[in-house]
């Protein structure tokens, strides 16, 4: 009932803080699947590399969400800004799943296949359009399920440094201590992971069945 | 540049070796004559494979040259050479993401032909290898059984109706039965389209029964190459375990009678 009662009071600023909360994980997934699926590609061409990506977008995992966000505050440009410094870090927490998961998913395409391919005259670049990226592409959108379900989470710490979304109503009811006003942050929060868990489910399942 | 009358692939000395020291092919020398088909015969690592993929250059000779049609294969641009060439393997690497249909289409489709002409080949070809288009061409791979994913992999390789034909162990992985079918229609078809074919296998009767002739290669190496009559009279050592393993297959099959 005290939930209800502080939506029924706040329904404005809870939408604009879930409008924020979007923007922030959809310009950072955006920019996730912008860089992790042609990394991921590269991989696959130069396996030499795969240590060093790999092990630096690795790295980047193990950083507490909190530290990452107060180391990047000094940077210049960066740091003007909340919302470019909260979006390059949600960025850099979503681009391992999406790299791994391209990589892998092109590694694992049947060795007969990409024989067949390239003995029959495929160039590279039909090789990976017409072969490696459709028998991939399940695996590739399980990577952005698992990365977008991540960075919906670590997005509410963004209100920590002022970049705003649901984290918010967090962050404010941790400092009221007041469990109805986190929960109005944590419930849509968990609402927004799970439908876009369900959302690309579906996407996911639609590729399967249209590759059959 | 290219002489119709000379052989349509040659080594010419050619060696491979993997990083530089472990040799895998040496000193290979053999040309492949205009509608012939070779048959490659020996064990498993003995080097018919490799063989094979210097010829589309899915590698590169580390030591002397590949010709095809006269032209060394590191001078053809190499996907034309490939196009050039259909190529036919064990388990197809059949696309499993595109219909039989569509499968068979690609490479006609990368060469931009007309549309209704790559429709009237995919039906043509299909026909050729004994699958009725209206009753396959939609279905995916895995709607199919290992012969017929099989007979679609040769209609692949066919579709651009290319001179040459690499065929490496393509009935390997089938049932006797379907095996012996597809031996037979690979022959009338044979006799029909008169392909320069390179096939590999380590099957002594499929290679006299297939082949014009047969290069028998041992430890990367070839060790002579002969007609059917000839490697039954050849005293050679190397022949003799296959003949004998014929000879025994024979004695097997005469006692069950």
């Amino acid at each position: 009932m005290p939930l209800f009662a502080f939506i029924a009071i706040d329904k404005r600023q809870l939408l604009t803080l879930t409008g924020e909360h979007l923007w922030l994980v959809g310009i950072s997934m955006f920019l996730a699947v912008a860089l992790g699926v042609p990394m991921g590609i590269l991989l696959s061409r130069r396996r030499g590399l795969r240590a060093v990506v790999l092990g630096a977008n690795n790295i980047v995992q193990t950083i507490p969400s909190l530290a990452l966000f107060g180391l990047l505050l000094p940077v210049p440009w960066l740091g003007a800004r909340a919302d470019r410094l909260a979006i390059l870090a949600l960025t850099l927490y979503a681009l391992l799943p999406v790299v791994r998961n391209t990589y892998a998913g092109i590694a694992g395409v049947d060795p007969p296949v990409r024989e067949a391919a390239v003995g029959m005259g495929l160039t590279p670049w039909q090789l990976l359009w017409h072969v490696e990226l459709p028998l991939a592409s399940n695996v590739i959108v399980a990577g952005i399920r698992t990365a977008t379900v991540i960075t919906v989470g670590v997005a509410t710490i963004a209100a920590a440094i002022g970049a705003g979304g649901l984290g918010e109503f967090i962050f404010r009811g941790l400092a009221m201590v007041d469990n109805s006003v986190i929960l109005a942050g944590a419930v849509p929060a968990a609402l927004l992971a799970l439908g876009a868990d369900l959302l690309l489910g579906l996407i996911q399942r639609t590729l399967v069945r249209t590759h059959h | 540049m290219s002489d119709p009358s000379g052989p349509a692939i040659e080594f010419v000395n050619v060696h491979y070796r993997i990083d530089g020291k472990h040799s895998l092919i040496s000193n290979l020398n053999l040309s492949v004559l205009r509608g012939e088909a070779l048959m490659l015969l020996g064990r498993s690592g003995s080097g018919k494979t490799t063989t094979l993929k210097l010829i589309n250059r899915l590698l590169a000779p580390s030591e002397g040259e590949v010709r095809v049609d006269g032209r060394s294969t590191t001078e053809w641009d190499v996907i034309r050479l490939r196009r050039h060439i259909g190529y036919s393997i064990q388990e197809a690497g059949l696309f499993p993401h595109y219909t039989v249909q569509e499968n068979v289409a690609l490479v006609p489709k990368l060469e931009g032909w007309e549309p209704a002409r790559i429709s009237s080949r995919v039906q043509e070809v299909l026909q050729l290898v004994g699958l009725p288009f209206h009753q396959f061409s939609s279905r995916y791979p895995d709607q199919l059984s290992g012969g017929q994913r099989q007979r679609v992999g040769l209609a692949r390789a066919l579709a651009a109706d290319p001179p040459i034909l690499l065929m490496d162990e393509p009935f390997g992985a089938l049932d006797p039965m379907t095996r012996a079918e597809l031996q037979h229609e690979f022959m009338e078809l044979q006799k029909r389209l008169r392909k320069t074919v390179v096939f590999v296998t380590h099957d002594v009767a499929e290679a006299l029964m297939l082949g014009n002739r047969i290069a028998l290669m041992d430890s990367g190496a070839l060790k002579g190459i002969f007609t059917g009559a000839e490697f039954f009279r050849s005293s050679d050592t190397a022949v003799k375990p296959y003949i004998d393993a014929f000879q025994a297959m024979q004695q097997t099959l005469k006692a069950g009678d």
